[in-house]
């Protein structure tokens, strides 16, 4: 990889590495008598691993001109590697940490792992983890075929993506040490956080000068989702983590904003999220690999267009429904829930441009698992977004707020929409990318699918009801006007629902597990001969 | 628009754009989308009308129900008072024996009572009240300051080793750990106690060794607080020796450790978390309905 390099990109990625290094050199001295000094540590040996990784190949001969007149996809096999990686770590600390809800002797009485600091982790591992190299792997991919262009130079790929997980790396490792600004999903501290305005903006510039060579007139539909995902999370993280640090030498920093103003930006920031990385990207991926996969044209042009303006602008509103019956004026309220409403239409237009995509192909999606992940991807993602409307009106969230029904929701987008449509892009775009003509081992996508449908519905139907009746639960009164059933009492009830949704999350993350291993055999081996997977007669050869 | 090719499938023409082998229907906005697009901005643009909505700079539009959250909930919460205050005057004004007497009353010290204990004390003592190491049963009948009302209730209002300045004091020594007595000592006490006590099932050689020795030692040591007999002073809290309930344990280990590092137990105080009728209903709930039972027999 580093061979496909030429001498100036080698000596560029070398003093990137150094100054990286010296950065966190800096960072460790100054902060020697703060945590701070493990991350200085962290961030100076992953420089410094990086410099060495450089060095060893400094004197290999240049690559030859006809790299240029090929795609650069050597980061997007390191992004579909981390990728797995990250997924299986998120979601195996997502096990535990549910476990943990329904067994609390599971933190073994050690600080680093009880539940608020594996949660962050849970949710940073899976989110950004693998969420965001997912994203990141396939927006590079995505561009370059659907630009016919390739990536304007070799060095800012791998930029974006290493400088995108060593922040991963900095957020997790400081759940554990105890680092966190304590807003949600926005967690890391100052110092990771200028990192990834930094990581980010190379990230744009990338995409853009991508663009900006494309040889197709017009821009694909889904390069506007992945543009609207960099810009828009670009803007969040930047407003929402603007802090001042106590010292150049502490982790902590406190939030310029203070109160309610703090919690309105923070949701501002928490919503968006949800719409631009974990909605608009992964409708980028979608948009791109699901009808690749199918064969098939896009239904509607027009509806692409129309969801897609409708999504970025309204989204963008929907945030305070976050805050219903808080102190945050009632007007904000109001507003933030009449969008959410209107929002149902345009997410129901992309989740609908989607399914009709498939007319003419749903045979396919009978025999080919691969192209199913994505089909009950758009199908969850219809039923997410619905719920999520429902759930932003005012009265409705007087019962849902702070019950399990939150977490019900999230988990039906996050599992049933971003991950399956994410293992659905990463079943076609890895055998492609090792020039494989099939993934290993057709049986074990179906394994999987199926291991990712009944964990996601037996989650989401165990929080459903637990959700419900916590909710309920706290509400209920007594003749004489006193409440009927202390905190404690819920908690009870919940046990079985949450030793329910630890078996749901346990499916789900062996089945993400049977993922990483085919992905792995894909990349050290010839597939499976056809007669090894299901029935003869659903056999069905996806062509890539 | 339609200057592509047919697509064979649906007879459809494409855009004529083409992405890596990605084409485009040039179907319609389906009419539904545009149906429940101005659906649902009518309900808005209703809702808007009602409701506080639009900031206006430093005021915002009230809407036209006049509905404000914080008016709606003062006066939810006065509606609520209002409508208990048919008895909460009454718990207020009566005193333990007359409420215990008023079946109707006590009715309602049950159900609120569960659901205050639930939320404060069920942590420490237990749903059902039956303790765990360190934190004592309230409904076992044995009490370490009495289990009347009126001392259940002084109890809650002032804590035990607590903040507040009038708090309980519950002081075991550290015997040995203050250089008072040795580990033989302390041996031979916890000898004589687990000889004598009740319930004591695991009784073994090493209890049998310095019984007397004991029985002479904790008159000098312990029967200041604990009475001669061992059975206890509830004016200072200390437990009963004897009996077969106990804080944390009645192995030979457990009470070594005891009389070696001492105990201070921590019981927070209620005065100004809770209100009067609060801690009035609590009382009741645990000396009649949680103790009750345990109570009337002794
Ligand atoms: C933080 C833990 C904790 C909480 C919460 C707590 N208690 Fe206690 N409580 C204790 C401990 C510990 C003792 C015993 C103190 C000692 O060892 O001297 C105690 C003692 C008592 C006693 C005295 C028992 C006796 O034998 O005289 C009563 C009565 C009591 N608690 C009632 C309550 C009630 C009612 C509540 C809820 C309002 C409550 N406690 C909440 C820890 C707690
Ligand atoms: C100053 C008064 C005082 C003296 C003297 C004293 N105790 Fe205690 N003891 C207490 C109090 C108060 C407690 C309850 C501690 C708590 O948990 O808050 C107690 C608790 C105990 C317990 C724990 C009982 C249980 O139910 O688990 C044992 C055992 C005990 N004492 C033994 C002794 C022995 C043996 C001596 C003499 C060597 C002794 N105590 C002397 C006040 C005293």
């Amino acid at each position: 990889m580093i061979a496909q390099l030429t001498t100036t990109e080698r000596q560029i990625g070398l003093v990137l590495a150094l100054i990286v290094t010296l950065l966190g050199a800096a960072l460790g001295l100054a902060g020697r008598h703060d945590v701070l000094a493990y991350h200085g540590l962290l961030i100076a040996a992953f420089g410094a691993v990086v410099a060495i990784a450089i060095l060893r190949q400094m004197d290999r001969p240049e690559p030859g001109e006809e790299r240029l007149s090929e795609y650069y996809d050597d980061p997007i096999r390191v992004g579909i590697v981390l990728t797995m990686v990250w997924a299986i770590f998120g979601m195996f600390v997502g096990v535990w940490v549910s476990a943990l809800l329904a067994w609390p002797e599971l933190t073994f009485d050690a600080a680093w792992a009880s539940f608020g600091r594996l949660r962050p982790a849970h949710t940073t591992g899976v989110i950004f983890g693998f969420g965001g190299n997912a994203l990141i792997t396939t927006s590079l991919h995505v561009v370059q075929r659907t630009s016919r262009a390739r990536l304007p130079d070799q060095v800012s790929p791998w930029f974006v993506l290493l400088g995108y997980n060593l922040f991963c790396l900095l957020a997790v490792s400081g759940y554990f040490l105890g680092i966190t600004q304590s807003k949600e999903y926005a967690e890391p501290e100052w110092y990771a956080d200028i990192w990834l305005v930094i990581v980010w903006v190379a990230y744009f510039l990338l995409y853009i000068r991508t663009l900006a060579r494309r040889k197709e007139p017009h821009i694909y539909v889904a390069n506007w989702y992945y543009m609207a995902f960099i810009l828009v999370v670009a803007m969040l993280h930047i407003v929402n983590n603007l802090a001042l640090p106590v010292s150049l030498g502490s982790a902590k920093a406190y939030s310029v904003f203070a109160g309610v103003q703090d919690a309105m930006t923070q949701w501002w920031y928490g919503h968006n999220a949800v719409a631009f990385f974990l909605t608009a990207g992964f409708l980028g991926m979608m948009y791109y690999y699901l009808p690749k996969r199918a064969e098939r044209p896009i239904y509607s042009y027009r509806l692409s267009i129309i969801s897609f303006w409708g999504i970025t602008f309204i989204y963008m509103w929907a945030g305070s429904h976050h805050l219903h019956y808080t102190a945050l004026p009632q007007w904000v309220q109001t507003l933030g829930m009449t969008f959410s409403v209107v929002l149902l239409v345009p997410s129901w237009a992309s989740a609908g441009n989607a399914l009709l995509t498939l007319n003419g192909a749903w045979h396919k999606v009978r025999d080919d698992a691969t192209l199913r992940f994505m089909m009950v991807a758009a199908v969850f993602y219809g039923l997410s977004t619905f719920e999520g409307s429902f759930l932003a009106i005012r009265a409705v969230n007087s019962l849902s707020h702070y019950t399990d029904w939150t977490v019900g929701h999230v988990h039906a987008g996050a599992l049933g929409w971003v991950a399956m449509i994410t293992f659905g892009a990463l079943y076609t775009l890895a055998p492609a990318m090792w020039k494989r003509d099939r993934i290993y081992s057709a049986t074990l996508v179906e394994v999987h699918f199926w291991c990712a449908v009944i964990g996601t519905l037996i989650y989401v139907f165990a929080m459903w009801n637990s959700g419900i009746v916590q909710g309920l639960m706290w509400r209920t009164y007594n003749d004489s006007g006193t409440l009927t059933y202390s905190f404690i009492e819920s908690l009870v009830a919940m046990h079985p629902y949450y030793i329910a949704r630890t078996v749901g999350g346990l499916f789900f993350f062996v089945g993400a597990a049977v993922g990483a291993y085919n992905i792995y055999m894909t990349i050290r081996h010839e597939p499976l001969p056809a007669s090894a997977r299901l029935g003869a007669a659903r056999s069905f050869v996806p062509g890539e | 628009m339609a200057v592509g090719e047919r697509d064979p499938i649906t007879g459809i023409h494409t855009t004529g754009h083409e992405w890596d082998g990605i084409k485009e229907l040039d179907n319609r906005v389906p009419r539904a989308v545009i149906f429940f697009l101005v659906v649902t901005t009518l309900f808005s643009v209703v809702y808007w009308i009602l409701m506080p909505a639009w900031p206006l700079g430093s005021t915002y539009t009230r809407g036209l129900l006049g509905l404000d959250q914080r008016q709606v909930v003062e006066e939810s919460v006065r509606e609520a008072n209002a409508q208990r205050a048919t008895w909460t005057q009454e718990i207020a004004q009566l005193d333990f024996d007359e409420i215990s007497a008023r079946p109707e009353l006590m009715q309602i010290v049950a159900e609120a009572g569960k659901t205050l204990f639930g939320d404060n004390c069920a942590a420490c003592h237990g749903l059902d009240a039956a303790g765990s190491p360190g934190f004592p049963s309230l409904a076992d009948g044995t009490w370490l300051w009495g289990g009347d009302p009126q001392t259940v209730a002084e109890t809650l209002r002032v804590g035990i080793n607590s903040t507040h300045p009038e708090t309980r004091f519950a002081q075991m020594p550290a015997f040995g750990r203050d250089g008072i007595l040795d580990a033989a000592a302390i041996s031979a006490i916890v000898s004589y106690i687990r000889s004598n006590a009740e319930g004591i099932a695991d009784l073994g050689p090493q209890d049998a060794e310095g019984i007397e020795e004991g029985r002479r030692l904790f008159a000098d040591n312990c029967a200041a607080c604990h009475g001669a007999e061992g059975r206890g002073d509830q004016a200072v809290g200390a437990p009963d020796l004897m009996d077969d309930a106990w804080l944390v344990g009645s192995d030979r280990q457990t009470l070594v450790r005891t009389v070696w590092n001492g105990r201070q137990g921590h019981m927070p105080h209620w005065e100004g978390r809770l209100g009067e009728t609060e801690r009035k209903m609590l009382t009741l709930y645990v000396t009649e309905i949680l103790a009750g039972r345990e109570n009337r027999q002794q």
